[in-house]
């Protein structure tokens, strides 16, 4: 059974897993997809000014967070932005 | 102590009814006194789930507008005399009813019963709202899809938004060979996304379509959604049951057949 599992392409309901995932966090956050891709492109305008960084590689999401305050799980928007060069025209 | 629970689900067609006509029942069988309360004005049907639609005189709106008095409303079951219903009404609409008028209804319920179960209509609008507005508690029923588990997702945001004190999942209608061949949402993976605790999980059974034909639920029968049901009324009054193998169904054949396969 464990070997065909190897050759079986993945099931629907490890889709619909996926999917709903995707689709819960932009309902939660109140965030359509189109405001996301928004807030994506601002901040690769923002963070460019300062260093060189990879917007393809660029990659926003809002999940949820252990609070600081310790009570319960708070929304967060997480990025992660590799950076190609530091030394890319610092701000006077 | 009485406690006032409200069953709804955001999309219609997951088993709201069903679930609140057997848990009803099955909390009447613990000997308890419950009410059952349809508040999905307009669209009225757990009178028929539980057999009792030639027996209506007077409706939920009628009590609210004080057209009769609460006792001449309620409908006491055949074979349970210690659970009633309060059926809806059909010919009206959602507002004929506030929340505020709810929750006076239901704290006048809470001194004569134990349990106080609000069946809710589907959808987020005013009927959610009115069947919502007295409860202290909820069961979220949602099926392993895609839409009904968005819905519920959205539902519990409400709740959660509305204070609910206590907020539980039923995961109805489960398909253990779908979900064996990979083709419908575990039950771990429905409680992961939905992050509420689970009550209860029911299976997909023929037998619940043979009970709703003849107007009698099936809780506490010998079927796998019957059990099912009736180990979510003992959770309900605090007791801790194990969840059963939905799988026994099998039979002795396919019991051995598993054996040879380990």
């Amino acid at each position: 059974m464990k070997l065909m599992d190897l050759f079986r392409k993945k099931g629907s309901g490890e889709v619909a897993k996926d999917r709903l995932k995707f689709i819960l966090v932009s309902d939660r956050s109140n965030c359509s997809p189109e405001i996301m891709e928004m807030i994506k492109n601002d901040i690769i305008e923002v963070i460019s000014k300062y260093m060189d960084i990879d917007p393809q590689g660029l990659d926003i999401q809002i999940t949820e967070t252990e609070s600081e305050g310790g009570n319960g799980t708070v929304p967060a928007l997480f990025a992660n932005i590799p950076i190609k060069d530091m030394k890319h025209r610092p701000p006077r | 102590m009485s406690e006032v629970i409200v069953i709804t689900s955001g999309k219609g067609g997951v088993g709201k009814t069903t679930t609140t006509a057997n848990v009803g029942m099955g909390l009447a069988m613990l000997n308890k006194k419950v009410v059952m309360i349809d508040t999905d004005i307009g669209l009225r049907n757990l009178d028929v789930v539980l057999g009792l639609e030639n027996r209506i005189v007077y409706n939920l709106v009628d009590v609210v507008e004080g057209k009769c008095r609460l006792k001449q409303a309620l409908i006491k079951h055949k074979k349970y005399p210690e659970l009633c219903l309060l059926p809806s009404a059909q010919t009206r609409d959602k507002d004929a009813v506030t929340p505020e008028q709810m929750v006076e209804l239901v704290n006048e319920l809470r001194e004569e019963f134990d349990y106080v179960l609000l069946d809710c209509p589907a959808g987020i609008e005013q009927g959610f709202k009115n069947a919502v507005a007295g409860a202290d508690r909820a069961l979220v029923v949602t099926t392993p899809e895609v839409s009904a588990i968005r819905d519920a997702d959205r539902i519990v945001g409400l709740l959660e938004a509305g204070e609910m004190k206590k907020i539980d999942l039923i995961i109805n209608r489960i398909r253990m060979d779908m979900v064996k061949r990979g083709d419908m949402l575990k039950v771990e993976d429905v409680c992961d996304i939905l992050s509420i605790n689970l009550i209860g999980v029911v299976p997909d059974d023929e037998q619940i379509v043979v009970a709703t034909n003849q107007g009698e639920p099936l809780v506490g029968g010998s079927s796998l959604a019957g059990q099912a049901y009736y180990n979510i009324c003992s959770r309900i009054l605090g007791e801790e049951v194990p969840f059963m193998d939905l799988d026994a169904k099998k039979g002795l054949i396919g019991k051995l057949k598993d054996l040879f396969k380990k």
